[in-house]
């Protein structure tokens, strides 16, 4: 199944908005594709404690040694998925910010980078009426709809290695 | 002897519908045979297994109804003991909270996909009355004679 473009959507573990995401044909950037292959990789040496020596070494590159640990450590995970973001999903006010996207400090800094990053965003607010569900929806498809529906990027780069696998044959 | 492993992954299934049970869906697993581990939960189920014999299996289930069956990816898979309660003394797993927060939110979610899926068949429908081709109504009008 080929996915249209990449969105990063907070709160990154959000069933609502990786669903919606999802159903409507896109690739939704989450935590849990991460921690997946953090707690289900073999190079680990000691799989419960799932933080190797080169995590921090990528955090440091979204936030200073002098911020917390686990900013640095939440950073390792959440960056190399802004690097990724085509488009972004951003929702003000979730319920709760419980387990992994608990710490506020790095919310901050997450929100300002897919912003910072020149990508198209959406903001909304979480629902709390039906009304407010609606919309939220209406949204949301709004948005997915409207995001290109070809990579012509893509496509040449296919169309190049087309063409040189058929010079290599001649 | 090296075999590959297939790339595993899980998923969860979130239930929120009047007419589907995830006893339901936990049968419909159990009929289409496909190899996949599935765990039932007060919410939905875990369905656990090769990549794509899980989105085979998430899809058909999303079938039965699916503006209140929704899906998201898991990072552990079901019974880890990082994450399972019976290892750790009970009490909601990590993560559990903001599950169960959106898990409230679902009727109204899915009510609003149901209303924008009905609005788009109508749409549809007046398209089709606006592009009546001229073949269409030169057969309407033939029929018309016919009578």
């Amino acid at each position: 199944m080929s996915f249209l473009a990449k969105i990063f959507i907070y709160p990154i573990n959000s069933l609502i908005l990786a669903d919606l995401v999802e159903r409507f044909g896109h690739k939704p950037l989450t935590m849990m594709s991460q921690i997946r292959e953090k707690v289900t990789s073999l190079s680990l040496d000691s799989p419960p404690i799932n933080i190797t020596p080169e995590d921090p070494k990528i955090g440091l590159k979204y936030a200073a040694i002098e911020v917390p640990a686990g900013v640095r450590g939440r950073m390792a995970l959440i960056g190399p998925l802004i690097e990724q973001t085509e488009a972004a999903i951003i929702v003000e006010n979730p319920p709760t910010d419980f387990g992994c996207v608990g710490c506020n400090r790095t919310n901050e800094l997450t929100k300002y980078l897919v912003r910072s990053k020149g990508v198209p965003v959406l903001e909304v607010k979480y629902p709390e009426s039906d009304e407010e569900a609606r919309d939220f929806v209406n949204k949301i498809v709004e948005f997915l709809e409207s995001l290109p529906k070809e990579k012509p990027e893509e496509d040449e780069k296919a169309k190049e290695k087309e063409s040189a696998e058929k010079e290599d044959k001649e | 002897m090296t075999e590959t492993k297939k790339e595993e992954i899980t998923k969860y299934i979130v239930i929120s519908s009047d007419k589907v049970l995830p006893s339901d869906a936990a049968m419909k697993i159990y009929e289409s045979e496909f190899p996949v581990t599935v765990k039932e939960t007060c919410f939905g189920l875990i369905v656990s297994g090769a990549k794509d014999d899980v989105k085979t299996v998430v899809e058909k289930i999303r079938q039965l109804d699916k503006n209140h069956i929704f899906v998201k990816d898991r990072g552990f898979p079901p019974g880890d003991e990082r994450r399972c309660r019976a290892s750790r003394g009970g009490g909601p797993r990590p993560g559990f909270h903001f599950l169960r927060e959106e898990v409230e939110m679902l009727p109204a979610i899915g009510a609003a996909l149901d209303e924008l899926e009905a609005k788009e068949c109508v749409t549809e429908k007046h398209k089709t009355k606006c592009r009546l081709k001229t073949s269409a109504l030169e057969k309407v009008i033939e029929q018309e004679l016919a009578r």
